[in-house]
């Protein structure tokens, strides 16, 4: 440690701390206080929860919410596709490298883009369509985004899409650090490929896939704004509200802060039980660092 | 050796079709943007032939392409630099100093880390409307910078820890100040790590589109991002001018990635991964 005189270190941490005090610390504390004000202009009158009585009985915000916690099945999905994927790379067959490249590539492409070129794939007289229609599957040509009964599970579909390639880095970065010998012993005791995933590979990777899981539940929640906008705008007829795009309208489109800052605070209550399960996770894979 | 290679080709096969199924949207807009409009609408799945460049000329004339990405880069780059500037002033505090309160900002950093920013949306839109900063890059750089300043902090931290304690040392008995230390010392020594950082913090801010669509509302300052949803509206019905479209703008990423793969993968799973 360095040896300065005792108001030093506040210098320079100074500047992060207005830095974050102004963008989070600032809006998380006026998002509570406008969540129980009428709001006109920059503030008003204090109406104690009728905000978020309100939005509880919004059939809109109901529906979104309900379409953002469908949303989470997608984590269940990421989990066992990026486990997979990086198990079958973590065995280093021929081109490993190349495909861990190819995997990878949608979580560079940026969520519009995303958003965008799948709108155009999914579309009723879409690629899509036309390739089932190619191969005989003409039955399963389904208006994708068009129509309110799957136009949700296409979203996420294509959530999954871009998102698992990240999770299969993540996965495959701790596969190569992680202890080689009880695989090996494994296999000399004739453990077969699932019984080696299934007893051997998750137990060792079991913080690395709960947190993971925490990663995904929250983006699933609150960081899927982009593939909505993009793809169907929230249709049809409200058959992809999220709770975010909600916020947005609410907020941003219809001037009603009151009403979107009680959401935001529901949402930040429910980002919080996750970011406590977040440290339990990191804490306990401290503990077993240490004990190891 | 007979079921190893069995088990062998059954696994190239998986990879195979998670390979197809990644690229196959990368092939459907490429092929899309080099093919005639009629050409598209009887074979949306095949090969161009012959090739339209012509849609790659239109979609720059419909579209502020530059513009937008002068825009996108100046946003980045303001963002970018502030917050590791500030960062590293406050990791270097962090990691290398002793005072009160240095492990609650730390773990301050790390729960910021998931608060998603549209939480923080409504309540800067009336503050920044007020102090007339919306449509200003100030106002959005400032955002930005705050918004990846988290992770900034606790990547920086753990890899100013893990410099050697002798450097340090040494330069201490040599009578250099904690500025220099840090700027001749801690980050020429961070090279790796502040490469990744920009790159990650980079892509994070050139691809995000919420802040951006609410706080750069006006025509001049429009980002690539929201630039692309209002190409998007305009050419809607012309499918392979759109695609010449996108591939011009996943251009600049798509490049950086090739080149610097390594740094990606390593800063995109950087604090996930102990050890």
């Amino acid at each position: 440690m360095l040896r300065t005189r005792p108001w030093v270190p506040y210098l320079y941490v100074a500047p992060m701390i207005g830095l974050l005090g102004l963008v989070f610390g600032y809006s998380m504390v006026r998002v509570f206080d406008f969540s129980m004000r009428f709001i006109r202009g920059a503030s008003g009158p204090f109406v104690g929860l009728d905000n978020y009585d309100l939005v509880l009985e919004d059939p809109t915000f109901r529906l979104a919410a309900k379409h953002s916690a469908l949303l989470l099945l997608a984590v269940p999905i990421l989990t066992v596709i990026s486990l997979l994927v990086s198990v079958v790379l973590y065995e280093r067959i021929r081109g490993w490298r190349f495909y861990r490249s190819i995997v990878f590539l949608p979580y560079i492409l940026a969520v519009p883009i995303v958003g965008i070129i799948f709108s155009y794939i999914l579309q009723l007289n879409g690629v899509l369509n036309e390739a089932l229609r190619d191969v005989g599957l003409g039955f399963a040509a389904l208006d994708w985004i068009g129509s309110e009964g799957i136009a949700l599970w296409s979203v996420l579909g294509v959530i999954v899409w871009r998102e698992v390639g990240f999770g299969i880095v993540l996965f495959l970065a701790r596969l190569m650090s992680m202890d080689e010998e009880q695989l090996e012993a494994a296999r000399i005791d004739g453990a077969g490929w699932w019984q080696r995933l299934r007893y051997v590979i998750v137990p060792q990777l079991r913080g690395t896939i709960e947190f993971y899981a925490v990663v995904a539940t929250i983006t699933m929640l609150a960081w899927v704004f982009a593939y909505v906008y993009t793809l169907t705008q929230g249709g049809p007829g409200g058959a992809t509200g999220i709770v975010e795009l909600y916020i947005y309208n609410q907020g941003v489109r219809n001037s009603l802060p009151g009403m979107a800052a009680a959401v935001a605070v529901l949402l930040l209550g429910t980002t919080l039980v996750l970011i406590v399960a977040l440290f339990r996770i990191r804490a306990r894979a401290g503990e077993e660092a240490t004990v190891s | 050796m007979r079921p190893r290679s069995a088990t062998g080709l059954l696994r190239q096969g998986f990879l195979m079709v998670a390979a197809a199924l990644a690229l196959f949207p990368v092939y459907f807009m490429t092929v899309t943007a080099l093919k005639g409009s009629d050409q598209y609408l009887d074979d949306k799945l095949g090969l161009p032939w012959p090739l339209e460049w012509g849609n790659f000329d239109e979609a720059l004339r419909g579209g502020k392409f530059w513009a937008w990405m002068v825009n996108s880069a100046v946003l980045t780059l303001g963002a970018v630099v502030f917050s590791t500037a500030v960062a590293a002033f406050a990791a270097f505090a962090i990691a290398r100093m002793r005072f009160r309160g240095r492990d609650v900002l730390l773990t301050v950093n790390v729960a910021l880390l998931v608060v998603p920013p549209v939480v923080m949306l409504i309540p800067l839109f009336v503050l920044f409307t007020q102090l007339s900063l919306v449509s200003t890059y100030q106002g959005a750089i400032l955002i930005y910078a705050g918004l990846v300043t988290p992770f900034s902090v606790y990547m920086l931290t753990n890899f100013f820890r893990s410099i050697p304690n002798e450097l340090i040392e040494s330069a201490v008995t040599d009578g250099a100040s904690n500025l220099r230390i840090l700027g001749r010392i801690v980050l020429p020594l961070s090279v790796p790590a502040l490469v990744t950082l920009v790159l990650v913090n980079s892509l994070f801010v050139w691809n995000e589109l919420l802040i951006a669509l609410v706080f750069l509302p006006s025509d001049e300052l429009k980002t690539l991002m929201v630039g692309l949803t209002v190409f998007r509206s305009r050419f809607n019905l012309d499918v392979p001018v759109t695609m010449a479209g996108m591939v011009l703008s996943s251009l600049p990423m798509v490049v950086l990635y090739l080149f610097g793969q390594r740094f990606f993968i390593r800063g995109l799973t950087a604090g996930a991964v102990k050890g």
